[in-house]
């Protein structure tokens, strides 16, 4: 082997190295999950507002009852990057809710309308209430649910490697959302083999198989003038529904995601264009040496 | 090896550009570093805060907290008005204002110490400028002191009804801070 | 330090002044200026520098990191997310922490294997390796300490396994395994205690790391660079001065390296919480090593040996050509021992259940091999192939040598 073959090699052996962490996504007991198009994937990905806004309706129609989102405060809806709602909208929405205040002069804990910038109230006082309510059950919250899944690797070992180089090469961060969207179309009817437990639910997607949380997303559960659509006349279907619920929880994860990938941009093209007057300074210094 | 040294490289249009590049880079870089000490999102979102007095009845108070800081808020009663509007600033302890929205240098009538056609509504930050002790005189049946207003119980400092110290150790009058009213009954601090 | 004479002049009258007190300035001009370097270093020699500018980065984010943590069970996980979410450039400064550190890891496993692939752990270099190991063992602790700081499911399922591995010296002692984890922990569970003595100690350590870094540059310069052909510097052709060549060679590898480093930060931050527990990555040879052994103890001594038997290959390699190029059983020896580290790595992240445990114990078997082996056995039967006669040589040709010049990397 010559040296650099070596040192190609080389790379090639510590670029694997940082290919690592992804393995965890090796245990293939899951179902395959196939992968979405989503707005906000890749090198130029944004945020779809639209697509947030409706997000939003969806889960606080469909959601919000038994799944808190403890990490968003109603601020964050109004701020660039995220749904962007009309913020007298929000501030209406917020009071709406009532949170705890206090303690007032008089040394008591009091109840107000919330505030643009309260949290959106959890659904229960704490997880044990939770628990009790759901059958023992904990519905998780969804602040960070996009980030905490992700997809399992169905494939040879010996591929595995280069799958997850290529994921890096590509910046696939998305594996949470696609994971989600399969989850929430994934209730479809059990096959005649498959034994269920009683009060348990037959999910596609859903590691097992059967899980507590009934089929959120409904046909018919939003609505605008009598019809099954949003407000903006996109049909509200189950597909679409879990669509934009997926996007709205991507985004409640990673706030920032539209900041950090424009300002990526700016960053790789100052990088590359440092590098190769780099290189060319280093040529010019070491013409010298020869 | 110093043969291979030429001091005309070092100053190559290249190299220099190369280094001038990176440079830039390097000091774009504090930024972030140097914004991070500022006031973060969630402390920026309560830097001003709505409050509605509609509930406070004429000769009630309530207090609000602003930035950290006790906020009065008083409905006063026309009596309280025309008794503040009645002294002349020139012999106050205090001349100025200290309104946050007026110039240093205004005085402290009583008119400065509102806004205009709201003359029924005092607010100020209820901290005693002698120590920082918080006034009373916010509950009915707070303890008002020689002049009506607010009495620090810490070391006797007297308020008057427009919240100027007219009697011990403190002293400033009670600071009025910028506000706006966003309508008749709604107030925006901050 | 190193013999060679500063070229340093002081120009103005406040220079002469200071150099007459504490030359610090012909100190350095000696040693970062006109420090004789080999010309014929690669880019592998860049990695040098760019750990430094690691280390650098991620002092200086986590001193800023650290005015928004708060060290406490209840609080941490929740001032980790306020920094993602409401600190400005909060974000931006946590990922490059957290990418930071595998940055940090990836090149020095490059500097690592560089090491050992062009022998520079061997005579006069033993000292300067193991400083270099003694580094490695700094950043793994401060690595594992710093991962369990955002105090989530992972950090906490960490911090219980790794302390535990010290209960397994109850099999020694009946009893002492129990005491050192419960000193560990400042408790019978892990608990804010223990988060609050790791963040002191995570803060701590990368202050130790500048110390030992700061040897082992001194040691390096004590001793001068080894160089692909692994030749001594005899002659001022086979070198140039360390500004502006070698400088500029790093500053350019220094600029890819960033490019790389930033690709993760902005786009491809693989930070996203697995579905089941493994260490970070970075661990996971050892870790693979630790799960390979049936005994837990046995696991253990084995994982602490993998790491600390690299202190004494300065003596276990018997060969008397530092350079692999030049040595062609031992090189394939060693490439497939790279492949092993990787493998052992891969599998650490696999479940330890039926093959991949076998496939584990067969790495381990050669991981050990290798080194208590094949180093000192290989090196006194294999026979050298044929080396040029100065490193300006293996760079500018000469009387021709097929491997030196087959293997001539830089063609400036």
């Amino acid at each position: 082997m010559t040296l650099t073959t070596g040192m190609k090699t080389l790379a090639a052996t510590a670029l694997t190295i940082v290919a690592l962490p992804l393995m965890a996504h090796a245990a293939g007991e899951g179902p395959q999950i196939e992968r979405q198009k989503w707005s906000f994937a890749g090198f130029f990905g944004r945020f779809d507002q639209n697509q947030l806004q409706r997000g939003f309706q969806v889960y606080k129609e469909s959601c919000a009852q038994c799944h808190g989102l403890s990490r968003i405060d109603f601020r964050n809806l109004v701020q660039p990057g995220g749904p962007v709602f009309n913020e007298d909208a929000v501030k209406g929405l917020a009071a709406t809710y009532e949170v705890q205040d206090g303690p007032n002069d008089d040394g008591k804990m009091f109840k107000r309308p919330a505030r643009l910038s309260d949290k959106i109230p959890p659904p229960y006082a704490n997880e044990k209430e939770a628990r009790s309510i759901h059958n023992g059950a904990y519905p998780p919250d969804l602040s960070l649910i996009a980030r905490a899944r992700g997809l399992e690797y169905h494939g040879s070992v010996f591929a595995h490697p280069f799958h997850l180089l290529k994921d890096m090469v590509a910046g696939y961060q998305e594996g949470g959302a696609d994971y989600l969207y399969a989850l929430l179309t994934g209730y479809v009817e059990k096959p005649a083999d498959f034994k269920m437990v009683d009060g348990m639910n037959y999910n596609r997607a859903f590691p097992g198989h059967q899980i507590s949380m009934p089929p959120p997303l409904l046909d018919g559960a939003i609505k605008t003038d009598g019809k099954p659509t949003y407000q903006d006349g996109t049909p509200a279907t189950v597909e679409q529904m879990a669509r934009d619920v997926v996007a709205f929880l991507s985004w409640a994860g990673d706030p920032k995601h539209d900041e950090r990938k424009r300002m990526g941009l700016l960053v790789m093209l100052y990088l590359l264009i440092t590098a190769v007057l780099l290189y060319f300074a280093k040529k010019r210094i070491w013409k010298s040496a020869h | 090896m110093a043969a291979h040294t030429d001091d005309g490289t070092r100053r190559d249009f290249l190299v220099v550009a190369a280094n001038a590049f990176a440079a830039v880079g390097g000091a774009a870089v504090l930024w972030p570093l140097i914004q991070q000490m500022n006031p973060d999102a969630s402390t920026q979102a309560l830097a001003s805060i709505e409050v509605d007095v509609s509930p406070i009845k004429e000769g009630q108070a309530i207090t609000v907290m602003w930035r950290g800081k006790p906020v009065f808020i008083r409905h006063r009663t026309a009596d309280e008005i025309t008794q503040a509007a009645a002294v002349d600033p020139n012999q106050l302890p205090d001349k100025s204002a200290r309104n946050d929205a007026l110039p240093e240098k205004a005085p402290a009538s009583d008119a400065n110490r509102t806004k205009a056609g709201k003359a029924q509504w005092l607010v100020m930050v209820g901290i005693c400028t002698h120590l920082g002790c918080i006034p009373k005189g916010q509950g009915l049946s707070d303890i008002k002191g020689d002049y009506n207003g607010w009495f620090c119980v810490c070391h006797g400092s007297s308020y008057d009804t427009a919240g100027r110290i007219r009697r011990g150790p403190a002293p400033r009058n009670l600071d009025v801070p910028a506000y706006d009213f966003l309508s008749d009954t709604m107030i925006k601090i901050g | 330090m190193s013999q060679h004479e500063s070229t340093y002049k002081p120009g103005s009258r406040l220079e002469h002044w200071m150099d007459e007190r504490l030359p610090l300035m012909r100190m350095m001009h000696g040693q970062f200026v006109d420090f004789p370097t080999p010309r014929n270093l690669n880019y592998l020699w860049t990695f040098g520098g760019i750990l430094t500018f690691c280390l650098v980065v991620q002092i200086v984010t986590g001193i800023v990191l650290a005015m928004h943590y708060i060290p406490h069970a209840e609080m941490a996980f929740d001032s980790v997310e306020k920094i993602r979410r409401d600190v400005n450039y909060g974000w931006l400064i946590r990922n490059v922490h957290a990418v930071g550190a595998s940055m940090f890891f990836f090149a020095v496993y490059i500097h690592m294997a560089r090491g050992l692939y062009y022998g520079s752990y061997k005579a006069p270099r033993e000292v300067l390796w193991i400083l270099g190991v003694l580094l490695f063992l700094l950043m793994m602790a401060t690595g594992f300490l710093g991962y369990t700081l955002p105090w989530g499911q992972m950090s906490f399922w960490g911090v219980t396994v790794i302390t535990n591995l010290f209960s397994s010296l109850d099999s020694i002692i009946p009893g002492l395994g129990t005491k050192i984890v419960q000193w560990l922990w400042g408790g019978y569970s892990v608990s804010t205690v223990t988060l609050n003595r790791f963040f002191s100690l995570h803060y701590l350590l990368p202050f130790v790391i500048v110390g030992v870094v700061a040897l082992h540059i001194w040691a390096l310069h004590v001793v001068g660079q080894n160089n692909p052909t692994g030749l001594d510097i005899k002659t001022a052709n086979d070198s140039v001065p360390m500004a502006p060549h070698a400088v500029a060679k790093d500053i350019f590898g220094l600029g890819v390296f960033v490019i790389l480093f930033a690709w993760f930060v902005f786009f491809a931050n693989p930070l996203v919480t697995p579905p089941h527990i493994v260490p970070e990555w970075y661990f996971l040879p050892f870790y693979a090593i630790l799960r390979a052994i049936p005994s837990k103890l046995g696991g253990v001594i084995a994982m602490f040996s993998a790491i600390l038997i690299l202190v004494f290959i300065p003596w276990l390699d018997t060969s008397r050509v530092r350079s692999a190029r030049y040595r062609p059983i031992f090189k394939w020896c060693l490439w497939f021992f790279f492949f092993s580290v990787l493998a052992l790595g891969y599998l650490g992240g696999k479940p330890a259940e039926g093959v991949y445990v076998a496939w584990a114990q067969f790495f381990t078997v050669y991981y050990f091999a290798f080194f208590l082996l094949i180093m000192p056995i290989v090196g006194v039967m294999e026979t050298p192939s044929a080396m040029p006669r100065s490193i300006a040589e293996s760079v500018l040709g000469g009387s021709g040598r097929p491997t030196g010049a087959a293997a001539a990397p830089a063609k400036h």
